[in-house]
């Protein structure tokens, strides 16, 4: 049970900056999950939080008391590592009791912990095995075996699931989930992997370059994307982009045309834009539809058919390519003329530098 | 060509390498059991007369198991004392390294392209005025000194082969560098130890230079043994073969038996 606080924390290497000054605080007993692209510094991020990578400068707090110097083994948190990192030489049962034997437990409290978290993680029958002996998902257990024989305060998890194949993923999500509901514990979660984030956070923290670029629950990034960046990032298939221009502006509505001439009309504060702006449109391929009467022209190019939906991508008549998902039942083809309707109730406006307009 | 044919000849090949690479210790072996007449005969018999008299000769001139004795305590006290120096110097390199650990391990080993006699009278200045001439802690700390570049760089080719996160894991599970040392890298990497430490003490018990010029009788190991067999009364090949076989049984044993260790090591970073 822990609460922690990051206040403009830092990281050079070889004087490059990689992180770059984040506050942020993550609550006790939620399941906060750092997403971003490969090299966004969410795993530095991690490891300065788990002190396996020194703080450059700004504070680092775990329940309210500063811990930048203090090492790795006496900050009280488990981590498991996307490679699992179990240690060879020793069988499953010996992985999960190390800590405690380090910590001075006796034999009998160790065993009926390891078997507690045996229980949990349905590692009975292996317990004697060594690491080499075991499959990855279940190697993957045991690293998380590790982990929760502890208790610590904080579980960091540095994308543990990259390395089981798809469908054991989606198994080890849910369980993770289901875990973290059950401990009631604070866990702090990387992953690259939007639909991980979206699925198990209680919290999202969206990465780029070192610097946060958003924070909120799930639903919150996905509806209100702050930016450019966010809107791109969370949702699969990725939301549309268009430019288009403000042409008028009345009371709560706007109109936007698009560079091919379309005009589209969208509910938006009078004041926050002004005739003449250029804009960026987003629309997610949820909230377009296929219709006769729909303001955008657009010509198809390849479906994709998932059995209960497809995924149409198709060429506007402005040059971009948007994506529109549709129910599997819908007709189709390449070459084909379309028009699309983009719901106005779901329409999200950015202005030139990439920021949410609202 | 069948490759039962090929497979024959490449065989023979290396039964005709082997002997011909091994011919003189084997020629040593045998002439030790011959008598010193036959051992420089110009018609050599292959296994003419064969005796035990010039083991026991050797024996009566030079007590055999004094010097032997010697060897193995500085052989395997200079090779644990350098293990003791290098497996943290080792440690520090493979996971805390610097921008300047690879120019620190380069002159390290550079250190090894000195020739010795080079420090031979400044170390034999500081031996004599420390009181550590002629005994086996003096011989102990030189020899140590001499293979800590070799040790300390295999030990740290071999320790980054051990996955930087197990130790990582280590640390979040609680352990301290010395725990991290004792509990996970050492028993990780034990192969290379023992292949650096074999290596380590057949370099140190075939070590003369030292040897012969910082000890005299008292801490005299093998090498000056033999030494001592070349000398005024001229040569007895017999009786000097005889000495030899004796000097490098020992080593030739450990090394027969740690065959598989060895190889390892002595290829390491050649195959991976």
């Amino acid at each position: 049970m822990a609460t922690v606080d990051l206040q403009q924390l830092r990281k050079t290497y070889n004087s490059v900056e990689i992180i770059k000054g984040i506050d942020l605080t993550v609550r006790d007993q939620e399941l906060t999950v750092f997403v971003g692209p490969s090299g966004c510094g969410k795993s530095t991020l991690l490891r300065m939080i788990a002190g396996l990578e020194e703080i450059t400068s700004g504070e680092l707090l775990i329940d309210g008391q500063r811990v930048n110097e203090v090492p790795a083994a006496k900050r009280g948190l488990a981590l498991v590592f996307q490679s699992y990192a179990l240690y060879p030489h020793m069988t499953v049962a010996e992985n999960m009791s190390f800590s405690l034997k380090l910590a001075g437990v006796s034999k009998a409290e160790r065993e009926a912990k390891v078997m507690e978290a045996a229980r949990i993680l349905h590692l009975e029958p292996l317990l004697d095995r060594k690491p080499k002996e075991l499959s990855g998902g279940q190697r993957q257990r045991v690293a998380i075996g590790r982990a929760i024989v502890r208790h610590p305060r904080l579980f960091l998890f540095d994308e543990p699931l990259s390395n089981l194949d798809a469908a054991l993923r989606v198994r080890m999500r849910q369980e993770l989930t289901k875990l973290h509901r059950e401990l009631k514990a604070t866990m702090i979660y990387v992953t690259h992997d939007q639909v991980e984030a979206m699925t198990m956070a209680d919290r999202i923290v969206v990465l780029q370059a070192g610097v946060v670029e958003q924070v909120g629950t799930p639903m919150e990034l996905y509806q209100h994307p702050k930016n450019l960046f966010v809107a791109g990032f969370i949702g699969s298939p990725r939301m549309n982009f268009l430019t288009a221009i403000v042409v008028s502006v009345s009371d709560a509505r706007v109109a936007l045309e698009l560079t091919d001439g379309t005009v589209i009309h969208a509910s938006l504060p009078a004041s926050a834009v002004s005739v003449g702006h250029t804009i960026t449109l987003g629309i997610r391929p949820e909230h377009i539809r296929l219709s006769a009467t729909g303001s955008i022209g657009a010509q198809v190019q390849l479906v994709e058919r998932l059995g209960s939906e497809s995924y149409v991508y198709v060429q506007a008549n402005s040059g971009e390519v948007l994506t529109v998902r549709v129910s599997g039942e819908v007709n189709v083809a390449p070459e084909e003329k379309v028009r699309l309707a983009p719901d106005s109730d779901f329409l999200h406006l950015f202005d030139a530098i990439g920021q949410r307009i609202s | 060509m069948t490759p039962i044919l090929r497979k024959l000849l490449l065989t023979v090949l290396g039964w005709i390498v082997a002997l011909v690479i091994a011919f003189p210790v084997i020629w040593m072996v045998l002439t030790s059991f011959k008598s010193e007449t036959e051992a420089i005969s110009r018609v050599p018999h292959l296994f003419a007369h064969l005796s035990l008299t010039n083991y026991v000769a050797v024996q009566e001139r030079a007590k055999y198991l004094h010097f032997a004795w010697n060897s193995v305590i500085v052989s395997f006290g200079s090779t644990l004392l350098a293990l003791l120096l290098a497996i943290p110097a080792a440690y520090a390199m493979a996971f805390l390294p610097t921008p300047r650990t690879r120019g620190t391990l380069l002159w390290m080993l550079s250190t090894k392209m000195m020739p010795s006699v080079g420090v031979l009278v400044p170390v034999y200045l500081l031996f004599r005025d420390a009181g550590l001439l002629d005994t086996r802690v003096g011989l102990v700390l030189v020899d140590a000194l001499g293979i800590l570049p070799v040790v300390v760089w295999m030990l740290y080719t071999f320790f980054k082969e051990v996955p930087r996160e197990v130790l990582e894991a280590g640390r979040m599970d609680g352990a301290g560098p010395l725990r991290e040392v004792y509990n996970l890298l050492l028993p990780l990497s034990m192969p290379g130890i023992v292949s650096t430490s074999l290596l380590a003490v057949i370099l140190t018990w075939n070590e003369a230079f030292w040897s012969l010029t910082l000890t005299t009788s008292k801490a005299a190991p093998l090498t000056a043994f033999i030494a001592s067999f070349s000398s005024p009364e001229g040569l007895f090949y017999a009786k000097l073969s005889a000495a030899s076989t004796m000097a490098i049984a020992p080593i030739l044993v450990l090394g027969w038996a740690g065959q598989r260790q060895l190889v390892r090591g002595l290829t390491f970073g050649a195959v991976k």
